[in-house]
């Protein structure tokens, strides 16, 4: 018994309790949630998250200094990927994102959403008190590079998040604001010749956004269908697995990127205002621990982590209402995908190791 | 430079923090502001809308037009079948699923094969059909055990059909499965709605070019659906509306006839009404049967048709090219009267050969032809003739009269594919090589251009183009398949209106001499054995291209290996005083001209003219250079 007592003790010791009460609440969400649109997933579901779970648990058992010097190798691999994706990668549904190894398929560029603030973390670690302007041209370069490659396959949902991830550490890494508004001028500026960069889907995407009524059976489908979802559910919702629209699959993607419909159907705003709650408070739990992590790359690693988990969770239900274009960013730990589940769990885990390691190294 | 003390820097970091956290709290005010704008102030709205999904509109996927050739005999058709269907997301486990069915119903590993591809290609939620056309015993036993098997079901579906099986293969094409190249062209057109329920598209030939027109109106069935999403009632329907039928001026009959001409041979034959453009016949052996593309390929056929070294999939009528050979001559020849380079009385002596700088060009017939003027050249075709009067003309003048006959550009035909050919001049020279020493254009290369060798490359349809541009007069069309297109709602005809290009500006009367010439070729010349006995009169030319560069040995069409062997070609026109039909005939590795290319035709000038019935394919006619001495001149 003892023993037991002692193992579980173990267990458990790298897990902060906070982190695991809002993401736990999460899982089981999207769990009710599967069984009412998706239900013969929920197995597979299951498996998703205990995956994910064994996954967090040895990632926060991994002290941030060693995080650290696995950084560049990780980020050199998964650039290694993304290039070997370009070359010889399986294309479905009209894009090449997968990697096939014979024994499984794997989509390299959910690799680089950790990665990316993982090597820019380190990066800034080794300039902490000497950095020069030139380096933030540097962390630039690091950011495009595999940002390029996944834009190419084409993948803009992965491409943003990953492009986000990069930002965030060299926004917390000090980013002078004359530089961030000089780049928003630019961007304004390019605005122009990147829609024409686009692919043609994309910019249908886009457009379509404005008017979805224009196409109604074609590109305007989805968004109409979810926002029909999510106004008809009102203040109180039809009540879980009463959703129409989602019953009559009505709403596309149902159980992936567009689950947020079948919520927002189901449990009506109460039920939207509990969701961006507990968003909220994994949010807050991360920006917290970033705020008292003990060195500059646990502090940016950790402020990054969180802003992505904010930037998945903002573009997700933005699109999913109609603010956003459609660019197939799943709603984090809630929609369906072992992928992108064991991608966020690990954040999550190395928030853990860096929040249980702020007293150790202090200098 | 100054650098942050460890304590500036925290503090900054803490205050991007602040920051950041600022910046989430506003975005999910704005999301909140959404969602109770969509929620609270147009909840009424949405609920209606969501009310009104609960009529579902099921799209009704129209017939494909027909298309027919120029008697009305079908080409392509429909045919309704079963088709047992999997929808992979609703099915479980698809091995144990395909096991299961095998178990019933024949499924071979090749369709299982067929199945996973079309899996890979398709989107997550569609119905694919793991096998086709059952038997109405296998429709009973599936429904029997229809409630074992989630996610399978048995569709009544048109499928496209080719009734000539391997034939007209590179005409008609054929159709397959949507893939997401065809979404792209479909979004293009912005005909999305109207694909809805559609899974076919056409990929070579007339499919593909009047996909448009042969796919039809969709129409839409509204169902009222229960809360399990089963259809209770129907509530109206808007009837689909059959795609366009095409009407060919191919003739289906002379078509085969001319298919068949070639037996196991290969190559291309084009023949064209010189008065429209209209396309006759258009041949490119060996072909294909289109109907093994309708339901998804296997890889196995696949393989074989793609790594064949006969290669079927190349519609040789109108990619493959070839250098002319002897056919080029009455055009030289024409060029030289236009120009005024000579005159058709004009003579030279042929001792046999032609010297050009250091270098002897000969003439294929030894000694020569003696006294050759334009009638003899091209009747015996004589090549020493063509050496000297490409030098005479220079090669501007040439590329610039063979250029306005339409050869080496693109006809405009009626379906994709169509290769350009190569109409040499030292201006295409420059483009086509990198170094500075390739780029320069010699005298002497100039010289076997004018018997059609060197580096002159047309494809069949130039060269038919050509031959019905001279019978008609210089007047030149765009050759074309389709004759009029059938709108099977209204009945009316829109005719592919025969428009001249343009009329080229050469004398009549000197028309007439090549004319004259070429009718000498098929009464007394090189032509003559292939047509002995003809009841009309015709104008031809033989030719034959290398394949092979000799380097002086003489050529020994028995020792040579087959895929070395010159190409065999003939042009024709006939009846001379009026023509009705312009033809080109290659024949790859057939040999000389008068042997291989003008018995076929002579096959299908004697069906389109006399509707003579030939007995047998048009083997090659070995005698005909023994018999006849002037054969050695091409």
């Amino acid at each position: 018994m003892n023993l037991l007592r002692v193992w579980w003790q173990r267990l458990i010791a790298p897990l902060d309790g906070s982190l695991m009460l809002i993401s736990g609440l999460l899982v089981l969400l999207a769990i009710g949630l599967m069984s009412s649109a998706s239900p013969e997933r929920m197995g597979m579901q299951l498996a998703n998250v205990a995956t994910a779970l064994i996954v967090m648990r040895v990632v926060a058992g991994i002290a941030p200094q060693h995080l650290m010097r696995l950084a560049l190798a990780v980020y050199v691999f998964g650039l290694l990927l993304l290039i070997a994706v370009a070359l010889f990668g399986d294309i479905s549904k009209g894009a090449r994102r997968w990697l096939n190894l014979g024994f499984m398929r794997i989509q390299p560029s959910e690799l680089m959403k950790i990665a990316m603030p993982l090597l820019l973390a380190w990066f800034f670690q080794q300039r902490e008190n000497r950095l020069r302007p030139a380096d933030y041209a540097i962390a630039a370069l690091l950011v495009l590079a595999p940002v390029a490659l996944i834009a190419r396959q084409p993948d803009l949902g992965t491409a943003i998040l990953v492009l986000a991830a990069g930002f965030y550490v060299i926004f917390f890494a000090g980013l002078p604001w004359k530089i961030i508004a000089g780049i928003v001028a630019v961007a304004l500026a390019a605005a122009p010749v990147a829609w024409n960069l686009l692919h043609d889907y994309q910019q249908q995407r886009i457009l379509t956004l404005f008017d979805p009524e224009k196409d109604p059976l074609g590109k305007g489908f989805h968004i109409i269908q979810s926002t029909i979802a999510i106004g008809s559910g009102g203040l109180f919702g039809k009540g879980w697995r009463q959703g129409t629209q989602a019953q009559l699959e009505f709403i596309p993607e149902r159980h992936t990127d567009f689950i947020f419909a079948v919520f927002g159907e189901e449990f009506g705003l109460l039920g939207n205002l509990v969701l961006l709650t507990l968003y909220g408070f994994l949010i807050a739990r991360g920006l917290l621990i970033a705020a008292q992590a003990a060195t500059l790359f646990g502090r940016l690693l950790a402020g990054a982590i969180t802003m992505i988990f904010f930037t998945y969770a903002f573009v997700n239900m933005g699109m999913v209402t109609g603010i956003l274009p459609v660019v197939g960013v799943p709603l984090p730990l809630v929609s369906y995908g072992g992928t992108a589940l064991v991608t966020l769990f690990t954040g999550i885990g190395i928030l853990m190791s860096i929040h249980k390691n702020r007293m150790l190294v202090q200098k | 430079m100054k650098f942050d003390s460890p304590q500036e820097g925290l503090g900054r970091f803490r205050s991007r923090l602040a920051v950041a956290g600022g910046f989430v709290l506003f975005c999910f005010i704005l999301l909140l502001l959404r969602f109770a704008w969509l929620q609270i102030i147009q909840h009424g709205y949405y609920q209606t809308r969501a009310e009104d999904n609960r009529i579902a509109l099921v799209p009704i996927v129209p017939n494909r037009g027909l298309i027919v050739d120029r008697n009305g005999v079908v080409m392509a058709r429909n045919f309704p079948a079963y088709t047992l269907e999997i929808t992979p997301s609703r099915a479980g486990n698809l091995e144990q699923t395909m096991d299961a069915l095998a178990a019933i119903i024949d499924i071979q590993p090749k369709d299982r094969k067929r199945f996973r591809k079309l899996m890979e290609e398709s989107k997550n939620f569609e119905s694919l059909p793991i096998r086709t056309r059952l038997t109405d015993a296998e429709v009973a036993q599936f429904v029997a055990h229809r409630y074992r098997f989630p996610g399978v079901d048995i569709k009544a579906r048109l499928f496209r059909q080719y009734p000539g099986a391997a034939f007209a293969s590179g005409v008609l094409g054929y159709i397959g499965r949507i893939t997401d190249r065809d979404l792209e062209k479909i979004d293009d057109a912005e005909l999305d709605a109207n694909y809805r329920g559609t899974d076919h598209f056409g990929k070579t030939g007339l499919e593909q070019r009047y996909e448009f027109e042969l796919h039809g109106t969709t129409g839409f069935e509204q169902v009222e659906v229960d809360s399990g999403g089963h259809a209770v009632r129907t509530l109206s329907s808007t009837a689909p509306v059959p795609g366009n039928n095409l009407t060919l001026t191919l003739d289906a009959e002379l078509q085969r006839i001319a298919e068949q001409a070639f037996g196991e041979r290969k190559g291309a034959l084009i023949a064209i009404d010189p008065a429209t453009g209209g396309i006759l016949a258009m041949v490119s052996m060996p072909n294909y049967d289109p109907n093994l593309f309708v339901d998804g390929i296997d890889s196995q056929s696949w393989r074989e048709l793609n790594e064949s070294p006969d290669k079927p999939m190349v519609n040789r009528a109108i990619n493959g090219a070839y250098p002319p050979g002897s056919t080029f001559k009455p055009f030289m020849a024409l060029a030289a009267l236009t120009y005024g380079k000579r005159t058709p009385q004009q003579a030279i002596a042929d001792p046999g050969f032609y010297n050009f700088g250091n270098h002897l060009f000969r003439d294929d017939k030894k000694g020569g032809h003696g006294m050759v003027d334009m009638y003899k050249s091209i009747v015996e075709s004589c090549d020493t003739y063509y050496y000297m009067l490409a030098n005479d003309l220079g090669i501007d003048a040439i590329a610039r009269f063979m250029g306005e006959l339409g050869l080496g550009r693109r006809t405009g035909i009626d379906i994709e594919g169509e290769g350009e050919g190569t109409l040499p001049s030292p201006e295409w020279k420059k483009k086509r090589f990198k170094k500075p020493e390739q780029q320069k254009w010699y005298a002497g290369e100039t010289i076997s251009i004018g018997i059609g060798q060197g580096y002159n490359a047309y494809t069949p349809i130039q060269l038919a183009q050509a031959v019905a541009t001279l019978a008609n007069n210089g007047v030149m069309f765009r050759p074309h398949l389709v004759q009029y297109i059938t709108d099977t709602k209204t009945g009316k005809k829109t005719l592919i209106e025969p428009q001249p290009l343009k009329k080229l500006d050469w004398k009549p009367e000197h028309i007439e001499v090549i004319k004259q010439a070429m009718i000498g070729v098929n009464k007394e010349g090189t032509g003559a054995r292939a047509f002995a006995g003809a009841e009309y009169v015709s104008g031809g030319k033989t030719g034959t291209a290398q394949v092979f560069s000799l380097k002086g040995a003489d050529y020994k069409h028995h020792t040579l290996k087959q895929e070395l062997r010159d190409h065999a070609l003939f042009i024709a026109f006939a009846p001379a005083e009026a023509p009705k039909i312009a033809l080109a005939v290659l024949v790859e590795n057939g040999g000389f001209g008068a042997q291989a290319a003008a018995p076929i035709a002579r096959q299908v000038l004697d069906y389109y003219l006399l509707g003579k019935r030939p007995n047998a394919p048009a083997l090659a006619d070995e005698a005909a250079v023994e018999a006849d001495p002037a054969e050695n001149g091409e």
